[in-house]
């Protein structure tokens, strides 16, 4: 591997998309056709915003048509430490576009000395997105979420998008993938502008709940083989993952609700 | 029909090097000091904006002196080369080594048959899981490479600074230990360098994922207070 270099007017400046594409290194899905179904899909990832921040959370299935595929899939990543990618969608395309879109900040942020800035970061997104949109069109579609801390503004932002690369910013909370209808419906019951980390983070653990509970594409807590959900809190501290016992816990907890309310 | 002056090699070479060198010697110097949980790289640096030393990779920084367009080119080569090879294979794969032959190559090839050699000298310094395995690479305007062991110095009067770090260095320093050796070898008797002067980049041994970070004013400062 070779020391790339480029003429001034030829250079890809801080994108490492850029880089690639002179490379010649790009990843290509243009000629993929088939069934959409034999492909695996990932489902349902939620996110809200609290006082301090924004949490995130997805379900761990992937399927492909009727079967399940995947029972660790890990849908949510960080993007880099202050915000964090959540994708619902085609897994294979959906993970090359998280770890394209992890390379692509850290490459501008060691290239230019500073990092993007939110709205550059989700931009950036955006664009990767509408550049999926030929294959999307074939049936793998990438539907990402993206949340973080805006340094600049001091409050967490979530950001929806859809097949084309429109970017949607929301207030209080979004929710992709096959479980999202369910998911959305608990999350917009539970909501308040007040909530605390805490509160947010129950909320995210009841809506993939519910998801799991009615849409067989989402995966619930697996508690005979120790497989929980992935929740991320993003506060001005950065971003952390809950440890798996925690997230357990908290389903305990949850699902004690539950098993009361059928009871009574 | 005219005929070239005919030049020997070794006066060809001489002057090349000699260009390169009196470029270099205009600028202050930098020196790095490993310490017993990282990489420390310390430089005479005045502007908060025109970078001397950064990130490369994970365990991987670049220090350069010289002209500053010249290792800035270096540095983002050095980045995009890491950061290609750690997309095609995998992070674990980016080595220090591989890079400063890249360097080295590319700056003995420049040396050799362009009209101006790079009037640079560059560090690719790693930091290891365990002590034994940090790296340091200095590399030459001629592409010449040294691996260096416990300290480097870069720039014109290296020597000097060479000398005096070599007489404060020892294995078992902190990171408080090692800014301070930098600091001092750097300045002379009669200079010391305030924290407003430095710039200062550590390698975190303990840290996971991206372990390099920079060192702000405030807390060199208060490192160098008693």
């Amino acid at each position: 591997m070779t020391l790339p270099t480029f003429q001034p007017g030829d250079d890809p400046g801080p994108s490492f998309a850029g880089l690639l594409k002179h490379l010649g290194n790009q990843p290509d899905y243009s000629a993929a056709s088939g069934d959409p179904a034999e492909i695996a899909h990932g489902t349902t990832v939620v996110a809200s915003r609290f006082s301090g921040g924004v949490v995130i959370a997805g379900d761990r299935r992937a399927t492909a048509g009727n079967l399940i595929s995947h029972r660790t899939m890990n849908k949510v990543f960080p993007a880099d430490r202050w915000s964090g990618v959540a994708v619902a969608g085609a897994a294979g395309p959906a993970m090359e576009m998280v770890k394209m879109f992890q390379l692509q900040l850290e490459h501008y942020e060691k290239v230019e000395g500073r990092p993007l800035s939110l709205e550059g970061k989700a931009n950036q997104l955006s664009q990767m997105v509408r550049g999926h949109l030929p294959a999307a069109m074939q049936g793998m579609i990438v539907v990402p979420l993206f949340a973080g801390f805006d340094r600049r503004r001091g409050h967490g932002r979530l950001f929806a998008y859809d097949v084309t690369g429109g970017r949607y910013e929301e207030e209080d909370y979004v929710a992709s993938g096959s479980g999202s209808l369910f998911a959305r419906t608990v999350i917009k019951l539970g909501h308040r502008e007040t909530n605390t980390r805490d509160e947010a983070i129950d909320l995210m653990i009841r809506a993939l709940f519910t998801a799991a509970d009615d849409d067989s594409a989402t995966g619930g807590p697996d508690s005979m083989r120790g497989i929980y959900p992935i929740v991320a809190v993003i506060t001005a501290e950065g971003y952390a993952e809950l440890p798996e016992a925690e997230v357990a816990e908290r389903f305990e907890r949850v699902l004690a609700e539950f098993a009361g309310r059928e009871d009574a | 029909m005219n005929m070239p002056f005919y030049v020997a090699p070794e006066q060809l070479m001489k002057d090349r090097a000699d260009f390169a060198q009196k470029g270099i010697a205009r600028g202050r110097s930098l020196a790095a000091v490993e310490f017993d949980e990282g990489v420390l790289l310390c430089a005479e640096n005045p502007s908060r904006n025109l970078r001397k030393i950064s990130e490369i990779y994970d365990r991987i920084a670049f220090a350069g002196v010289g002209r500053y367009n010249e290792y800035d080119q270096l540095r983002i080569a050095g980045i995009r080369h890491a950061d290609v090879k750690g997309y095609t294979y995998s992070r674990d794969d980016v080595d220090p080594q591989a890079l400063a032959n890249q360097y080295a190559q590319m700056l003995g090839q420049i040396f050799t048959h362009e009209t101006k050699p790079l009037e640079v000298e560059i560090l690719v310094a790693a930091v290891g899981y365990q002590r034994h395995g940090d790296r340091m690479f200095h590399i030459r305007y001629d592409g010449s490479v040294t691996d260096e062991d416990g300290f480097a110095v870069l720039g014109g009067e290296a020597e000097p600074i060479r000398q005096r770090l070599a007489a404060s260095y020892n294995e078992d320093m902190d990171m408080t230990g090692a800014l301070r050796a930098a600091v001092a070898a750097l300045g002379s008797e009669d200079r010391t360098l305030a924290s407003d002067e430095l710039e200062v980049g550590v390698l975190d041994r303990l840290e996971r994922g991206r372990c390099f970070r920079r060192l702000e004013n405030g807390e060199i400062a208060r490192l160098l207070a008693d």
